[in-house]
């Protein structure tokens, strides 16, 4: 390994347990700037909107396995607007399917991934006290909880919440009622938090690292994060300025999205006009196509932290997939018309978007391939992390497969807006990415408690999801190829031709109730682990990269005394070492 | 907790923490009014007539702006240079007159705007008015935050300056970078929408 | 940034003498915007003139008022990928609007 030149050696540096000079409550626990409380901060409120993004959809699951029956007891919750006598309406069925994926995409996974692991683990693993700009962190944050308060108080506003789905086009959206204006503003929220935060982890990574942590000794988990943030860095302003364009049409009664001589409920609009309803999807899907590489690149991290530790030997492919990430990172920004085929374009962009998008799939293959190829001659520990990393592997295969048809405009026909999109991009996020973010909480935990979570609670909690999504999901390819469209409120049993493959939602709600059921196990293990789980030491899997030289917990400033990287990030098994393992922080 | 590289470079970036946020925030910035000026492309080809930006704007009033604008780019700039020459005074001078300028800017703006109302021109009367308004709106909201931040600077904020002089000019620097992206982004504005 | 005073007099005031000038060239280009908006111009022409004399002047406020000219390569490696991507956001929703499929081609 090469020595990076001209890297100034920071000064050693203590690391102040009590400096900060016994802290009141607040401003230690709640307005803290430490990089290690705000990730536990966003980790725990993403765990909240990601249990409560799931009852949504187990509330809508009912409605499509039973079509207009009553939901006995839980049905009278809602009141008579939404569920009269227990039966759900479809604006509520709505209500619940647009907040379902914004609370799932925005306020559950990428504040987990991001915000959660990103922060915790980052500064640790690339020797760093903090990061760069604590306050900023701190504000991040603040920021993510308005959005988050933003958006569940739309459920209350009259009307309810946003129910154009989690993309909000126009002109539905425009013409939505007073909940949509309340998604809008929670997304300016959500935005400024993700900025700033993005803004944050660039800088830690390029100025903060230690001594001798050159950018090819980076843990993948690193530069999944740095190109990660590159991604929310630039891809969100587009959708900020989409969404104060539609703040503008609703409140100000601008036309930017409506065409001119649009009728509802028989009116036309007195509006201007002379808007682009297509306009408000190019802005949406400009963010929200790097999006979804927000939803997957921390996933790839974890697991790729996680098997080259499990198998005790390095990554294979390292560089291949560094160089992958990167290009992947990039190629995300000129993909996004691949999700508006049926918008009227004509062949030549239709050609352009279509062969952008089959470019991009050459690195997520290569970086899948890596990771399924590092497990070839390696000694794996069956482990709960492990277990959720190597559930992840073909469940991201599925997921990654099922797109392609997606991304050609000619197959895409049939399939857009059907249940094959949603089963798609389902296993890609959900035994996908979350499976991910599972295997990261039981493989960081010792280091944020110093104890383990309990190995058995573990292991039934992975069995039991890994069958359950796959229930869920696997029917709605077929549901899709059926013909059955996305956001029916009842799932398509109005439709002649979806009769015979009804019976597939009644599959899928089960599944996703037992999976529920399958939580339960992971609930109770993380908090009763937190008290009573077995204590470990510094470095309980044996693992190689800096986070690991830390205290468990780390104290305020990380590192009594400042870590330098020595050798590369997976030195696993090296011949005539001592151990199977030799650390990057070991001299 | 002393962050590391706050007020000295980092060898081999050459570079502070701050500047290389406040690049990248600039970064983002300019992919928020990309996204707007894409729409307003979009939205005026699309348009079936399109007026001429000075058949409703008014072009002497947007002209001094400009020059207005312009001018406290230079005002910042030389607040900056002030300190890096040790001269506290002068930097005190030439931050307030940013201030000041801004507050100019800020001023004819409310007139515009209001003369617009007076005359019935509203952001819902047509796609022009509603990437106009829309368009010096953000950038408005802009200004008023750089200000807040040279505020700071002139009044309370200067108070660094005697602890630690050199992370007080780099503040001004980043702060700088901020004010002159915003004067940027208005002389694509003035001309985009008020002359074309 | 900022070392010792003494020895960055004399560049400081080499710098203020290039914030003056191009202070001076900024104005001298307002004036233009604003006279060649008076010549009868057919729209694309005015286009490219008006978008021409603004990069000039943005150009001239980023290089010298915020140093872009002698900056560090990180900074400029952050520029470009923002400007591919700038580019490509006003490019391709307006290519994909003009090659809709119900413009006679």
């Amino acid at each position: 390994m090469s020595q990076p030149a001209g890297v100034v050696a920071p000064k050693p540096h203590v690391a102040h347990e009590g400096h900060h000079e016994e802290l009141g409550f607040w401003r230690q626990y709640v307005f803290s700037t430490d990089h290690k409380i705000i990730g536990i901060q966003y980790g725990i409120t993403g765990l909240l909107f990601l249990f409560f993004g799931f009852s949504l959809m187990m509330l809508m699951r009912w409605q499509l396995a039973y079509p207009g029956s009553a939901l006995p007891l839980l049905g009278t919750l809602f009141g008579e607007a939404r569920m009269p006598g227990g039966t759900m309406l479809p604006d509520f069925y709505n209500e619940l399917g647009a907040m379902h994926g914004t609370i799932m995409v925005f306020l559950g996974v990428v504040p987990l991934a991001v915000g959660g692991f990103g922060n915790f683990v980052l500064p640790l693993q690339i020797g760093a006290q903090d990061m760069a700009f604590p306050k900023l962190n701190m504000a991040s944050y603040w920021f993510f909880f308005l959005g988050g308060v933003t958006m569940l108080g739309s459920f209350f506003v009259p009307g309810g919440a946003a129910q154009s789905g989690w993309t909000s086009y126009s002109p539905l959206a425009n013409i939505a009622g007073t909940g949509q204006t309340w998604w809008l503003v929670g997304m300016i929220f959500l935005i400024t938090s993700s900025l700033l935060g993005a803004v944050n982890f660039i800088t830690t990574t390029i100025q903060l690292r230690a001594n001798g942590l050159s950018f090819m000794r980076f843990p993948f988990f690193v530069w999944a994060q740095f190109v990660t943030s590159f991604l929310l860095l630039l891809a969100f302003p587009p959708l900020e300025a989409a969404g104060i364009m539609q703040l503008m049409d609703r409140v100000a009664g601008t036309s930017f999205f409506l065409p001119s001589g649009l009728v509802v409920s028989g009116q036309v609009l007195t509006v201007a006009g002379g808007g682009n309803p297509v306009l408000w999807q190019h802005l949406f899907w400009f963010l929200a196509h790097p999006e979804v590489y927000v939803l997957i690149l921390p996933a790839l991290g974890i697991v790729a932290e996680i098997i080259a530790n499990n198998t005790r030997k390095p990554l294979w492919g390292y560089r291949s997939m560094v160089y992958a990430v990167i290009f992947l990172g990039f190629m995300s920004f000129i993909v996004w018309a691949h999700h508006m085929f049926m918008t009227g374009m004509g062949t030549t962009m239709a050609a352009f978007f279509q062969t952008t998008t089959m470019i991009i799939s050459i690195p997520s293959v290569v970086i899948l391939t890596a990771l399924i190829v590092s497990l070839w001659g390696g000694s794996i520990r069956f482990n709960t992390p492990m277990l959720f990393a190597l559930g992840f592997l073909p469940m991201f295969g599925i997921g990654g497969l099922t797109g392609l048809p997606l991304g050609f405009n000619i197959s895409d026909i049939p399939l857009h807006d059907t249940y094959y999109v949603i089963g798609h991009f389902h296993y890609v996020v959900a035994p996908g990415t979350i499976f991910a973010l599972f295997a990261g909480i039981y493989y960081w935990f010792p280091k944020a408690t110093g104890r383990m979570m309990n190995e058995t609670l573990g292991k039934i909690h992975f069995a039991g999801s890994f069958v359950c999504m796959n229930v869920i999901f696997m029917p709605m390819f077929l549901l899709g190829l059926a013909g059955v469209s996305r956001r029916l409120f009842d799932g398509g049993a109005s439709y002649d031709f979806a009769q015979p493959v009804l019976h597939l939602n009644v599959v899928s709600s089960w599944g996703a109730w037992v999976l529920a059921i399958f939580q339960i196990p992971f609930i109770f293990n993380f908090f009763w682990s937190i008290w009573k789980g077995e204590k470990v030491g510094d470095n309980p899997w044996e693992a190689t990269t800096i986070e690991w030289a830390a205290p468990s917990p780390p104290p305020h400033g990380n590192f009594p005394v400042a870590p330098e990287a020595h050798r590369g990030p997976y030195e696993y098994s090296v011949p005539g070492a001592a151990r199977d393992f030799s650390p990057q922080y070991e001299a | 907790m002393d962050i590391p590289y706050t007020v000295e470079v980092r060898r081999d970036t050459g570079l502070t923490n701050g500047k290389i946020g406040i690049w990248l925030f600039l970064a983002s910035e300019v992919m928020l009014f990309g996204a707007l000026f894409a729409s307003y492309i979009l939205i005026r080809t699309g348009a079936p007539s399109w007026p001429r930006g000075d058949t409703i704007l008014n072009v002497p009033l947007a002209t001094f702006n400009t020059i207005v604008l312009i001018t406290s780019s230079v005002t910042m700039v030389m607040a900056w240079a002030s300190l890096m020459r040790g001269r506290f005074g002068t930097f005190r001078i030439y931050m307030g007159g940013t201030v000041l300028l801004g507050f100019v800017f800020l001023v004819v703006k409310y007139f515009e705007y209001s003369h617009k109302f007076h005359d019935g021109l509203f952001p819902s009367t047509n796609n022009f008015l509603a990437i106009y308004f829309t368009l010096t709106g953000l950038h408005m909201l802009h200004v008023l935050g750089g200000m807040a931040v040279n505020a700071y600077l002139w009044g309370p904020g200067a108070k660094l300056w005697k602890k630690n002089p050199v992370w007080f000019t780099n503040r001004v620097e980043n702060s700088g970078l901020f004010w002159h992206f915003v004067d940027l982004v208005w002389i694509f504005l003035f001309p985009t929408l008020y002359l074309l | 940034m900022a070392s010792t005073t003494s020895d960055h007099a004399a560049d400081i005031d080499r710098h203020v003498r290039v914030y003056i000038t191009v202070f001076v060239a900024l104005m001298v280009l307002t004036i233009i915007t604003v006279a060649v908006s008076y010549l009868d111009l057919s729209v694309p022409m005015a286009v490219t003139l008006a978008l021409l004399v603004a990069t000039i002047k943005g150009s001239l406020v980023a290089c010298y008022f915020m140093h872009l000219i002698s900056e560090k390569k990180l900074i400029y490696a952050v520029l470009v990928l923002t400007t591919v991507f700038f580019v490509a956001l006003l490019a391709l929703p307006a290519f994909t609007h003009f090659n809709g499929y119900w413009i006679e081609e």
